[in-house]
C-alpha cells in the first residue's frame, strides 16, 4: 500500500513496507534494549564506552530541545531538530579519529558536539549573527552547508587530498585519515551527491558518505527520492554500501567505524544508510501535520534510540543512580549554558558585513564600507 | 464590479489556479508544491484539486526539475517550476542558462519554451544563508530569458497567468518578504497591463525613484516621506527587467531630470547600471544630475542580523534623492 497516495503501489514492487529497516539492517541493540549480534560488524562494547554513548546521546538530545525552544522564544530565527537521530549522530561522530575530516550538513548538531565543537557556536547561524562561527580547521568539522548536497563533493575532494598528502594506507593509526560526508536521503537525488559518488568511486578516495535516511525531505516521503532502498545504490557506483539501524547507537557506531577503516586503510568509498526517522518538524518552521501521518511516528517512538540503550543499560546494572543524577544536572548545566548563552550573542557591527569577503580586500569594498560609516556617521545626533 | 482583498500569496495562488483552469496544459512542479502547498503555501489546495499529474511534486533535484520541465515543455506542457528559495536555483542554474534560454533559438523557432520559473527572491524575511538572494541581474543578462518582477498582490494574480500564457521562458520573480505583508483589492473582471511593461504607480515632479519587486515599497514610502518636506518623487515600478520598458521611465525622466534607482541587488552590474545608462543615452540632455543607484553592497548577504544595513531602505532613497536634488 502506497500510504502517500502516489505513483504505482509500492508495496506490489517491494513487498509490504519496511518500517523495520529490512532484514538487511545491521542492528546490535533491539528497540526492546537486547543486544543482538551481527556476523559482520558486531563487536564488543566496555560498560565505560555504552555509558560514554548514552550520555552523549542525551546530551546531544538537551542541545537540540533547548535550541528548539530558544526558538519558540524568539531567540532563533529557525532551528533544524535532529529528534529521534541522536545515536545516528553519535555513532558516526564516536567512530572518527582526530584526523579525519567531517562534512557536515545543517542537522548535524551530534555530530558537532562529538568533534568539540562549542554547542553556543552552533547557535550563530540560526540567530543570525554569523554564517558559522566555528573554525573549520579546529576541530576538522567544516561548516554547516546549507545547499542540499554540496558538500558530497567537497568532501570527495578533501579526500582525493588526502590521498595526495600519502596519508591513508600507511597502516599509522595516527596518521591515516579519512573524510564522512553527512546528509540525507532528499539530498541522494542531487547531481552532486552522485557526482561525488562517481568521483570517489572512481579515484578510490577515503570518504564514507553517511547518510541519514530520515524518511522525509520536508514534505517530500523516501519514496520520492528513490525506488530503491538507499544503500543498494553505491553499487552501481561500485562501492559498498550497508543500511544500519540508525536508532542503534552501537550499530551505527560499529558500521561507520568499519566503513572508516576501509578508508583510512585506502580501500575506497562506503556508503552508509543509517535507517532513522525525523521525529520532529523538518525546522521549525515546517509543519508536518500537513503530509505526514501520525501513526508513523507513534511506531518510530517506540523505537527510541535513547530509551532503548537506557533499558540495556539498566538491565545489566551499567546505570546506577549516581550516574543517572550527574548526568541530569550535566545536561541542565548545558541547558543553562545554551540559554544564557545564547541570549548573549551580540549582533555583529554593521561595518563588519564587509569583512572577509576577500582574503585580499579590494579598493572597491573598501570604499563602499568607508561611504556607509560615513552614511551611519551622519545619523549621530539627529536621530538619538 | 466585485473585488477581493488578498495578499500577495493568495494573488499568486488566484492566480496558478485560473491559469490552471483556463488551459489543461499547465502543469506545477517542484519540491513541496503538492500536499505542502510549497514552504511559502503559493500552491497550497492546487494538488487537492487538480491532482498529482498536474501538480507534481518533485524530487529534491533542482536541475531536474528545470530539466524534465524542459522535455515537458517540449511534449506541449506549459510546466511552471517552483524554485523553493533563490539560493537553490543555482544547481539548475546550467539547464536554465544553456538549455531553457536557448531552446527557440537553436532550433530556429521551431521549439518553443514557454515555461515559468517562480522564485522567491531578495531578503528581509531574516532567513539563514542561501534564504535571501537577488538574482536578477544574472538571468537578466541571459539572452532568450525574461525577466519580471511583481511587487503587490494584484499584479501577482495578472502577471502569473500573463507569464504562463507566454510561448517564452519567463523567470518569475516574487519578493518573498511581501507575500503576506499587504492585503489589495483584486477587480478579476478588469483589464491587466500587458506583462512587459513597467508603470509610473506614484506620479510627481521632482524626481523619478525607479524600483521593482520589495523595494517599490521602499519607493513609495520614501515618496510619502519627501512629501511632507515638499518633495515630489515620482515612482515607476518596472516589474519587467528584461526586456526593460523604458518609454515610460524616459518619459518621467525628461519631465524630472533626476533618476534614481533603487534594487536589493549588489550595485556592480545590476540592474541599475543598465538602467542608468540607458537613461544617460536617451536623456542626457535633460538630465540635471546623474543617475544615482541605491542597492546592496558588493559583498554577499550577511548574517541577517545586520541585514537591515545592508538592503536598501527609506532612508538611503531619501539620502540619494537630497543628493540627486543638490546636484
Ligand atoms: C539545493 C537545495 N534545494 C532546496 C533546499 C531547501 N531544503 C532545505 S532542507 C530540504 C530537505 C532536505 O531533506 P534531506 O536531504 O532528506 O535532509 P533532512 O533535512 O531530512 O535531514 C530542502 C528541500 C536546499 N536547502 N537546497
Amino acid at each position: 500500500m502506497s500510504h502517500h497516495g502516489f505513483g504505482p503501489d509500492l508495496a506490489e514492487v517491494f513487498g509490504p513496507s519496511q518500517q523495520d529497516g529490512g532484514p538487511e539492517l545491521v542492528q546490535l541493540l533491539t528497540p526492546e534494549g537486547e543486544r543482538v549480534h551481527h556476523p559482520e560488524f558486531d563487536r564488543d562494547f566496555s560498560a565505560e564506552e555504552l555509558r560514554g554513548f548514552y550520555r552523549d546521546m542525551v546530551l546531544t538530545r538537551r542541545i537540540d530541545t533547548e535550541a528548539t525552544a530558544l526558538q519558540r522564544h524568539g531567540e532563533l530565527g529557525i532551528w533544524a531538530q535532529l529528534l529521534g537521530q541522536e545515536a545516528a549522530q553519535i555513532g558516526a561522530g564516536r567512530a572518527l579519529r582526530p584526523q579525519d575530516y567531517v562534512f557536515p550538513t545543517y542537522r548535524e548538531h551530534g555530530v558537532a558536539y562529538c568533534r568539540g565543537v562549542d554547542p553556543l557556536n552552533l547557535l550563530g547561524l540560526f540567530r543570525g549573527v554569523d554564517h558559522g562561527a566555528w573554525n573549520p580547521n579546529d576541530n576538522n568539522f567544516g561548516l554547516y552547508t546549507i545547499v542540499i548536497g554540496a558538500q558530497a563533493l567537497h568532501a570527495t575532494g578533501y579526500a582525493m587530498g588526502i590521498q595526495r598528502d600519502g596519508d591513508v594506507g600507511t597502516g599509522d593509526p595516527d596518521r591515516d585519515a579519512a573524510v564522512i560526508a553527512h546528509f540525507g536521503d532528499g539530498a541522494s537525488s542531487q547531481g552532486d551527491v552522485n557526482e561525488a559518488f562517481i568521483f570517489a568511486a572512481s579515484y578510490n578516495a577515503p570518504v564514507v558518505f553517511f547518510c541519514q535516511n530520515n524518511q522525509w525531505a520536508i514534505s517530500e516521503p523516501i519514496e520520492r527520492q528513490s525506488r530503491i532502498p538507499l544503500y543498494q545504490r553505491a553499487l552501481g557506483f561500485g562501492f559498498p554500501g550497508v543500511r544500519v539501524d540508525g536508532n542503534d547507537v552501537l550499530a551505527t557506531y560499529a558500521v561507520t567505524q568499519a566503513a572508516l577503516q576501509r578508508a583510512r586503510d585506502g580501500q575506497g568509498p562506503t556508503f552508509v544508510e543509517a535507517y532513522t526517522y525525523r521525529m520532529g518538524a523538518h525546522t521549525t518552521t515546517d509543519d508536518p501535520t500537513r503530509y505526514r501521518l501520525s501513526d508513523d511516528v507513534e511506531n518510530w517512538k517506540l523505537k527510541d534510540p535513547i530509551a532503548r540503550l537506557a533499558a540495556y543499560l539498566r538491565r545489566n546494572g551499567l546505570a546506577e543512580d549516581a550516574f543517572i543524577d550527574a548526568l541530569k544536572v550535566e545536561a541542565d548545566e548545558l541547558g543553562h549554558y545554551l540559554r544564557e548563552g545564547c541570549k548573549a550573542l551580540k549582533d555583529p557591527e554593521a561595518l563588519s558585513m564587509f569583512d572577509h569577503v576577500y582574503a585580499e580586500e579590494t579598493d572597491e569594498i573598501a570604499a563602499q564600507r568607508e561611504g556607509y560609516a560615513k552614511y551611519l556617521a551622519s545619523f549621530e545626533g539627529s536621530h538619538a | 464590479m466585485s473585488t477581493t482583498k488578498i495578499t500577495l500569496a493568495k494573488g499568486l495562488n488566484m492566480g496558478l489556479r485560473k491559469a490552471m483552469e483556463d488551459d489543461p496544459k499547465v502543469l506545477i512542479m517542484g519540491e513541496d508544491v503538492g500536499k505542502l502547498g510549497g514552504v511559502f503555501r503559493i500552491t497550497d489546495g492546487l494538488q487537492k484539486d487538480f491532482g498529482e499529474d498536474r501538480v507534481i511534486d518533485s524530487p529534491l533535484a533542482e536541475s531536474g526539475i528545470v530539466g524534465t520541465a524542459v522535455g515537458m515543455a517540449l511534449r506541449g506542457y506549459r510546466p511552471v517550476v517552483e524554485i523553493q528559495f533563490d539560493g537553490f536555483v543555482y544547481p539548475a542554474y546550467d539547464q536554465i542558462v544553456c538549455q531553457v534560454a536557448k531552446m527557440s533559438y537553436r532550433s530556429k523557432g521551431r521549439s518553443k519554451m514557454p515555461m515559468v520559473i517562480r522564485i522567491p527572491f531578495g531578503g528581509g524575511i531574516g532567513a539563514v544563508e542561501h534564504h535571501s538572494e537577488s538574482p536578477e541581474a544574472q538571468f537578466a543578462h541571459t539572452p532568450g530569458l525574461k525577466v519580471v518582477a511583481c511587487s503587490n498582490p494584484v499584479d501577482g494574480y495578472w502577471m502569473i497567468q500573463q507569464a504562463i500564457a507566454s510561448d517564452d521562458p519567463v523567470i518569475f520573480l516574487e519578493p518573498k518578504r511581501q507575500y503576506h505583508a499587504d492585503k489589495a483589492e483584486l477587480d478579476e473582471s478588469a483589464t491587466p497591463d500587458p506583462l512587459f511593461t513597467s508603470r509610473v504607480v506614484r506620479a510627481g515632479t521632482d524626481a523619478t525613484v525607479l524600483a521593482y519587486g520589495p523595494t517599490v515599497k521602499t519607493a513609495l514610502k520614501a515618496a510619502e516621506a519627501a512629501a511632507t518636506e515638499g518633495k515630489s518623487l515620482e515612482v515607476i515600478d518596472l516589474r519587467t527587467l528584461s526586456p526593460l520598458d523604458m518609454g515610460p521611465v524616459f518619459e518621467s525622466v525628461r519631465r524630472t531630470g533626476h533618476a534614481i534607482i533603487t534594487h536589493e541587488a549588489h550595485v556592480n552590474l545590476g540592474m541599475g547600471a543598465e538602467v542608468s545608462a540607458r537613461i544617460a543615452e536617451e536623456c542626457f540632455y535633460s538630465l540635471e544630475a546623474p543617475v544615482l543607484r541605491v542597492g546592496g553592497f558588493d559583498i554577499p548577504y550577511p548574517a541577517s542580523r545586520i541585514e537591515e544595513d545592508y538592503l536598501p531602505d527609506l532612508d538611503r532613497v531619501l539620502d540619494a534623492v537630497d543628493r540627486s536634488l543638490d546636484f
